[in-house]
This record gives structure tokens, sequence and C-alpha cells, in this order.
């Protein structure tokens, strides 16, 4: 079986994992128009080629972040989403347009 | 080989008749539509187009061959009983379309109406299933909840023990439900288009779609640029692909379906049964084989390859209905990059770019929807109007949080 390099547990087998979506930066929702989360929300770049993702060791429910090759299926890197993540992302809700 | 058919194969005559454009019918200057991909979708559109608004300057594009596309790779079930309102309408129309396809065509597509039967595991599964059947017998489509004697009458072989881990509660049974030929499907179309002067042109990859000032001008290929009036997208799993070349982002993700067959055995089964806890669907062809269906893959990727995992999960849930499976041999085994939408309904109709429309998001449902939406995206094409029938389809539906969330659709259960 395919195997998976997970940042806390070593290489695991591929369907230990769950794909959580692409990994795209998140609009500030205090300042972005409606449109604009509408496309966070549902729309996908869905690259043919190398993409950024979230995905999730089941068993451990350890959540992080994977370049992949989307034509080829190899796996280029696997890390912490500390790396990308570095403050607290404020989620208050937005004001004024419902 | 009968000498005979080899002495034809290699004469003058053959082919009796040209179906398609010659492939060596080089690209004209300009179209007034051009639709991207041959599938059974592109063509179907064609054939419309030039059958019932006489626009026939139109070149249908693929970069492989005619039909080569998921219309070759989907297990060919037709069927209307889903559960949204626009869904059911929509799908309804399809199946009466695909009813009277080989008279409208001279040309047969080898319709099978064995009906459709999916099965209830849980308490959950009968709710939402007498939910499905209220509202497809409301919009006139034949469907019904059934119990297990009926299932056992419709399909005798069908392994139903009262212990399983499994339990099988009741069903439902869908007497619309269908199988025709993909690859004929494609082929008719293609040849009423043709013969209507619609060209095909094979090997021939869109590579841009020129925009200016939001506005669609030409598209280019690998055998050169053309201007047209406007262009459809019809290219299912590569759709975010070519959306993008004309600077449209879609709600799609693109997943791998896999499938295969079984050598042929004498006629056992006739309905077409689908579980969608289990996760599998199988019917049995004309010829015999039994087809397996229903694996889609747990993440996104443009490749048809298949997987050991995926065909052993799919093999375990067939054994789980039909065990006499047990000996049978595989013969075939493939898979298609299906284009998923999140509210598993398609996208149809206008798109951010003007006179350029899209036909999208057909994830594993859209073999069925071939001659409604081709019927729809030609008058869409031809008056520029989205019809009613699928104006709730349009990709602006999600900007208004109005997806149409098709329950009755999910990867396993067609
Ligand atoms: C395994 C499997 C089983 C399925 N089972 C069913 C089923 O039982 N019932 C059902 O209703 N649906 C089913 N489906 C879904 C169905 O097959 C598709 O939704 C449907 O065939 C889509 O048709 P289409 O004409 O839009 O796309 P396709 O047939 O995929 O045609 C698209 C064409 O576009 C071309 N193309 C792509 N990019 C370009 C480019 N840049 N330039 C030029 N050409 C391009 C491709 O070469 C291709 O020929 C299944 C799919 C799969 C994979």
């Amino acid at each position: 079986m395919k195997q998976m390099n997970c940042p806390l547990n070593g290489l695991r087998n591929i369907s230990e994992f769950i794909y959580g979506g692409e990994y795209h930066p998140m609009p500030d929702p205090q300042q972005c128009d409606k449109r604009e989360w509408v496309e966070h929300v549902f729309f996908h770049e869905n690259a043919a080629g190398e993409v950024t993702e979230w995905w999730c060791h089941s068993a451990t429910s350890y959540w992080f972040l994977a370049r992949r090759n989307s034509i080829t299926d190899e796996i280029i890197e696997t890390f912490p989403a500390s790396k990308l993540f570095n403050k607290r992302v404020d989620f208050s809700a937005a004001q004024g347009e419902s | 080989m009968p000498f005979g058919l080899l002495k034809y194969g290699l004469s003058k005559d053959y082919p009796a008749q040209q179906h398609f454009t010659p492939s060596d019918t080089t690209l004209k200057k300009h179209y007034d539509v051009v639709i991207i991909g041959a599938g059974g979708h592109g063509a179907a559109i064609a054939y419309y187009l030039s059958k019932y608004h006489g626009i026939t300057n139109v070149a249908v594009l693929d970069k492989g061959y005619l039909g080569g596309g998921n219309t070759a790779r989907n297990t060919a079930v037709i069927r209307s009983n889903y559960l949204t309102e626009e869904g059911v309408s929509f799908y309804r129309d399809s199946v009466e379309l695909y009813q009277n396809l080989s008279n409208e065509f001279g040309y047969n597509v080898m319709m099978e109406n064995r009906g459709q039967l999916t099965l209830a595991h849980s308490d959950a599964a009968v709710r939402s299933f007498r939910w499905r059947a209220e509202v497809n017998q409301h919009l006139g489509v034949r469907s019904e909840l059934v119990d297990r004697q009926t299932i056992r009458e419709l399909v005798p072989n069908l392994h139903m023990p009262e212990d399983g881990r499994y339990p099988i509660m009741g069903g439902l049974w869908h007497a619309d439900g269908a199988t025709a030929r993909h690859d004929a499907v494609a082929w008719g179309y293609m040849k009423g288009a043709c013969e209507r002067g619609v060209e095909l042109h094979q090997l021939t990859e869109v590579q841009d779609v020129l925009v200016e000032n939001g506005k669609l001008t030409g598209i280019k290929t690998n055998k050169g640029t053309i201007s047209c009036g406007c262009a459809v997208q019809a290219v299912a799993g590569t759709s975010s692909v070519v959306a993008k070349m004309a600077g449209i982002k879609l709600p799609v993700h693109s997943f791998p379906l896999q499938a295969m067959v079984t050598q042929p055995y004498k006629p056992i089964l006739t309905p077409h049964v689908s579980s969608p806890h289990v996760h599998v669907y199988v019917h049995q062809t004309s010829r015999g084989e039994f087809v397996i269906g229903g694996g889609s893959d747990p993440y996104p990727l443009y490749n048809t390859r298949s997987t050991l995992d995926m065909k052993e999960s799919l093999a375990a849930a067939a054994l789980e209905l039909f065990p006499f499976l047990s000996q049978a041999r595989l013969m075939r085994q493939w898979a298609g990059i299906t284009d998923m939408t999140p509210d598993y309904s398609p996208i149809m109709g206008l798109s951010p770019v003007e006179n350029y429309y899209l036909d999208a998001g057909w994830g594993t449902w859209g073999f069925k929807a071939t001659p409604i939406s081709g019927k729809m995206m030609a008058e869409l094409v031809a008056t520029g109007k989205p019809p009613a029938l699928i104006k709730p389809f349009e990709l602006e539906r999600f900007y208004r949080f109005a997806q149409i969330n098709e329950a009755g659709a999910t990867a396993a259960s067609h």
C-alpha cells in the first residue's frame, strides 16, 4: 500500500490518512466581501500539478500539510501546520453585511 | 476471422459510410460555436445545435478521441430517482429522451430498461428512501419503497441474511432505471451533428481561451488559433484546468472513480442493484459480464491509474451482495477522472466570461444527463438565455448559497 510520512508518526499506510482539502490562505472575514468568502469556502484551484493540502492522520487526529503532485501522486513533502501558522487566527464573526 | 471480412476491411469500399469529419480536415479560421471536449456532452450539444437551431458552423475539439473520456469509462447507469425537485425534473427529462434515442438517430444505443434497486441497510436509509419515493412520484418518476419479499422476487440471487453484517431492510425500486451503450451515445450524437455540417477535430488540444474585456474572442489549440462567436466547455475531469484558461475558478475537485467487469456468465441478474451503504453497485450486461462500480478515490488526482486497495474493497463489497461471484475472474478494470461539486449537482449555464458557457461538474452522474444537458445547453448557446430547467444549476448558485444538495447522488449510489 502507498505510504505517507506523517510529521508526528512517521511512515504510515495511506489508508490511515484523511484528505482535508486544499490549503489556501483565509481571507480576513472582517474585510473581505461575500463573493470572496464564498470562493474561499466552496471553490478550489483543483490544479493539475504541484498542490499543497491539508491531511489528517486519523488514528491520532493529527492535522498537517503536504505538498503533492496531483498528476503523478508523488508526495513531495509533509510538514507541521506550525510552519505556515505562527500566530493565532481571529475567527470572530464579521460585522455588517450578512 | 472470415476471409470476406478481412478483404472488405482492406478494400476501398471500407468504411461504407464516413460517420465523422475526415481526420485530415484542417481547422477553419472562424466558427460560430466552438465546443471544447468531444465526450457525450460535447457531441450532444453539437447535435441539438445543428438539428434544432440550424447552427452548423460548429467545431467540436478533443485532445484525444471522440468519447474517449468519461463517456467511455462510465458504467452506463441511467436513472432519475434523485431527491431534489430540480435534480429529479432534470434527470427525468433525460431518461425520457433516452427512450427515443435509437429512433432519433437511426442508430442503436442498446437501451435496456431493466430497472434499478437501491438497498437500505438501516432505518435511516428506509426513511430517506420513503422521502425519495414521494418526491419522485410527485414529479412523475416511477419509484417506490419495497420490502424484503419484493426484493427477493426482483433479485432472487441477492444474498439476504437475517443476521448479516449489513441486513437488507428494504429498497427503493426504480422501474425507469436503465442502461445504454455509452460509446454508441457519443457516436450517434456526433454522427448526426457531422451529417448536418458540424466538424469534429480529434487530437486537437485546447491550450488557451482568449478573453478580452471580459468577452470571449477565440480559442488557441495545438493546431492553431481560431476565432469564434462563443464557446462551451464540456471536459468533465479537466473542467478546472480548462476554466482556468478563461480565468474562471470552479467549485470542483477532480477525483478518480474506479470500476471493473468480470468474465461473462449466463444471464442471472436482471436489474441494476446498488448499495450506498456497502459502497458498491452491480449489474449484468447483456454480454453477461458483471459490472462492479462505485469506487471513488479518497483524495483528488488527475490520473486514471487503478489501485489494488480500491479493487479489493469493491470486490469485497460485491461479494457481500452476490457471494456467488467469489470465483469470478476480473476481465478489465479502469478509472476515469470525475469533476465533483460540493452539492453533487452539475454546473450548467453562463460563466463570468461573456459568450463562454459551462457544462461541468458531472462527477459520477453525468452519463445519464447527456441528452438533456445537450439539449438545454444548445438552447442556451442559441438564445443566450438559460432554459428554466437548468437555470438552478448555474455557477452563480454558490454565491447565493442556493446549492442543490443532491443527496440522491453519492459516488456509490448509482
Ligand atoms: C468509472 C465511472 C463510472 C461512471 N458511471 C456512471 C453511471 O453509471 N451513470 C452516469 O450517469 N454517470 C457515470 N459516470 C459519470 C460520467 O461518465 C460522466 O459524468 C460523463 O461521461 C461526462 O461526459 P462528458 O462528455 O462531459 O465528459 P467526457 O466524456 O470525459 O469528455 C470530455 C472530453 O474532453 C476532452 N478534453 C479535456 N481537456 C481538453 C482540452 N484541453 N482540449 C480539448 N479536449 C479536452 C477529453 O479528451 C474528453 O474526451 C461515471 C464515471 C466514471 C469515471
